[in-house]
């Protein structure tokens, strides 16, 4: 028993410092703003966790509107208020939805990506060689990848909404036949700039802080070896997604939260 | 920040002393496992000199310390007469650039091509124009015989041939001290020959001084003035090769002429053999647990 | 080379990220350029029963403002409604009256005011005095009650 108890303990400490280390990490690096010469370290990264999601984003997005607008359609439709279903999907996709799926896919495809291309610069003494040539790589590996994060998570939720729209416009209006004006100006009465586009888009910038940050941080505290680099993979996923539906519902309560 | 460069160099020229690296009485330890106890050694200025010694005593973590990336618990590592472990982070960075490393898998950037990879260090700690890097960069890709190579990407290069662009890199600032860690493991006949002359003639032509880590016994013997070999934690035996051979230590002996058996053992530690054939099947597992 | 398609794939994505967003404003949100600028006017209710903060001010129909808050005055068992009226509707009379009514049947309350003849104009802080409460299903059954037996 009291081995059991050393042993807790023991890993509390270490969950403790693994804390320490990820904010050190964090301080170290976000507060380095990108100098217009290393612009293209940021820039590539973008390239790398932005562009290269957008395939997948945008193909779940067109899915996902289509699916939405058929479900509201169904239930609608036996209240005659199929007029509403514009309203409905873009409520629906801009509080909730966009900036959560979005994140979702965000960190399977580019967190994954991060920690095991910072994991294998580790393993192959990258990190460390950077650090005996005299350049820091919280700076050069770590923050233009955080920063590239934070750039690319919003845009690609923005974009994601406007693709998931489309997809119910193509089904809602080309398809089911609910009419053209009805279903746009439906939304644009409820709609609000601050209430359902900003507070969406707040959302999705958390969203990218935490995704970014656990990527990075379990790619720069990887065990040095291909194992290693496969459960910090495993983590950052795990972790991410477990963080965004948390943090989103606590972002809800609070943005929302006047019940 | 350049112009603290330059005051680390001048520093450098003034304190003449002939020990580029003194190490004293270095302690560290990982947890309960003790690596250097009381380690003191030194690297004369302008030589090549070795520490050899049995794999996992260590050497590794000394270059790390050396190049200031670990502490020590207790000692002093002194680079040119300055504490390395007791630097500022700042300090630290720029006497890192009087380094070269070169690391044991090349650690080549894996994103920018063989010239980007040379040209790395340039850019970050100089402002040179861009037709300046060019002539270095072909300069040090020439001495390592793969100018030809600049277009490809690490993934491209055989292993002796990224090692070679990693001593390219590592040259790149004309570095005052070049670290290498084990340069010849996993090398093949060929590579390696190249590599060796590759080291004995940039040591001679650059005039810098030169630290390798290695327990290639009879390449490393070939090259370096001086040699350190390394057990439980200390210095067991220290000089030329040939002096070393005939060495009263055993252990020393045992090393250099790469006998199985000796002074360090050849059985992991274990019961009596006879006494663990005996025993019962179900009882061994039960200890295993 | 190489790096030239990363930064026109970056500039492209960094340009449709920008105009989704523009796009989620202009089309979705509706967000119209005209005057926006309201002003504010309270009016007392016998009852409220249950009208919510940002519920619709409507006159002839039209949504021309927003309830802002609603408080409760103690002393004469009152609820007092602030509301925003958009200045581009156009001016209210003094003599404008306001009614709760209710969405449908089991639509959410609204304010809905009742055109008034004065010349004088209702303006920021200003009060309507002609107020008719919401109209409770409760009361009303209690009422035609006590009626039948009379």
């Amino acid at each position: 028993m009291p081995d059991l108890l050393l042993r807790l303990g023991h890993r509390a400490l270490n969950r403790m410092a693994s804390l320490g280390r990820a904010s050190m990490l964090w301080v170290a690096s976000v507060f380095w703003l990108p100098k217009p010469a290393d612009l293209y370290l940021v820039v590539r990264q973008i390239h790398n966790v932005g562009v290269l999601s957008l395939i997948i984003v945008m193909l779940s997005a067109f899915s996902i509107g289509a699916v939405l607008a058929l479900q509201f359609y169904t239930q609608l439709a036996r209240f005659g208020a199929q007029d509403a279903v514009g309203v409905g999907l873009a409520v629906v996709l801009l509080r909730e939805l966009g900036p959560v799926i979005t994140a979702l896919l965000f960190a399977g495809r580019a967190g994954s990506a991060i920690t095991a291309e910072i994991g294998l610069m580790k393993s192959t003494e990258q990190l460390t060689s950077m650090e005996m040539m005299g350049v820091d790589p919280l700076r050069r590996v770590v923050a233009p990848r955080l920063w590239a994060g934070f750039i690319s998570l919003p845009l690609l939720t923005a974009i994601f909404n406007v693709v998931a729209i489309y997809g119910g416009v193509v089904v809602g209006i080309e398809w089911l036949g609910i009419e053209r004006g009805a279903f746009w100006s439906g939304m644009t009465d409820v709609v609000e700039i601050w209430e359902d586009i900003g507070k969406g888009m707040l959302k999705s910038v958390f969203f990218a802080v935490v995704v970014t940050w656990i990527a990075v941080y379990q790619g720069y505290d990887t065990y040095p070896s291909a194992e290693g680099i496969g459960l910090a993979t495993t983590r950052t996923v795990v972790y991410s997604s477990v963080m965004i539906l948390a943090l989103d519902f606590l972002l809800t309560l609070s943005m929302y939260g006047d019940f | 920040m350049p112009e603290q460069a330059d005051n680390v160099r001048t520093g450098a020229a003034v304190s003449g002393d002939e020990n580029l690296v003194e190490i004293r009485d270095l302690c560290y330890a990982i947890g309960e496992l003790v690596i250097f106890d009381e380690l003191s050694l030194t690297v004369p200025r302008g030589r090549i000199t070795a520490i050899m010694g049995p794999s996992g005593c260590g050497k590794t973590t000394l270059l790390r310390m050396i190049g200031g990336s670990l502490k020590p618990d207790r000692g002093r590592i002194l680079l040119d007469g300055r504490d390395v472990s007791r630097l500022p982070r700042a300090e630290l960075f720029s006497i890192r650039r009087r380094m070269g490393v070169l690391f044991q898998s090349a650690a080549l950037f894996t994103d920018l091509n063989v010239f980007e990879n040379v040209a790395f260090p340039m850019r970050v700690h100089t402002s040179l124009p861009e037709d300046t890097i060019r002539d270095l960069v072909l300069m040090k890709l020439n001495a390592v015989g793969l100018r030809g190579a600049r277009e490809l990407m690490p993934a491209e290069l055989s292993g002796g041939m990224g090692r070679r662009v990693a001593l390219a890199r590592a040259i790149a600032l004309d570095p005052d001290l070049i670290m290498y860690d084990e340069p010849f493991a996993g090398q093949d006949p060929i590579a390696m020959g190249v590599l060796l002359s590759l080291i004995r003639n940039l040591n001679a032509a650059l005039g810098t001084t030169s630290l390798i880590v290695s327990h290639d016994i009879h390449e490393t013997a070939s090259i370096a003035d001086r040699i350190y070999v390394l057990s439980a934690g200390g210095v067991i035996g220290a000089g030329a090769a040939d002096v070393l051979k005939d060495h009263p230590e055993p252990e020393v002996r045992q090393f250099i002429n790469g006998t199985p058996d000796g002074p360090v053992p050849f059985h992991y530690p274990a019961p009596d053999f006879e006494q663990d054939l005996l025993e019962e099947p179900g009882e061994g597992k039960r200890q295993g647990r | 080379m190489r790096m030239r398609t990363v930064e026109i794939s970056v500039g492209a994505f960094v340009l449709a990220g920008i105009l989704a967003l523009v796009f989620l404003v202009v089309r979705v949100s509706g967000i119209n350029f005209e005057d926006s600028s309201t002003y504010s006017i309270s009016a007392r209710f016998d009852d409220v029963a249950g009208l919510k903060r940002r519920a619709k001010v409507s006159l002839a129909g039209v949504v021309i403002g927003r309830v802002s808050h609603i408080q409760v005055d103690t002393e004469y068992g009152e609820a007092v409604v602030h509301m925003e009226i958009e200045r581009r509707a156009g001016p209210l009379s003094t003599d404008t009256g306001a009614q709760i009514l209710t969405e449908g049947i089991i639509g959410s309350r609204y304010v809905s005011l009742l055109p008034g003849a004065d010349e004088e104009v209702l303006d920021d802080g200003d009060e309507i005095l002609d107020t008719q409460g919401a109209l409770v299903l409760e009361n009303l059954i209690g009422d035609l009650v006590t009626n039948l037996g009379s």
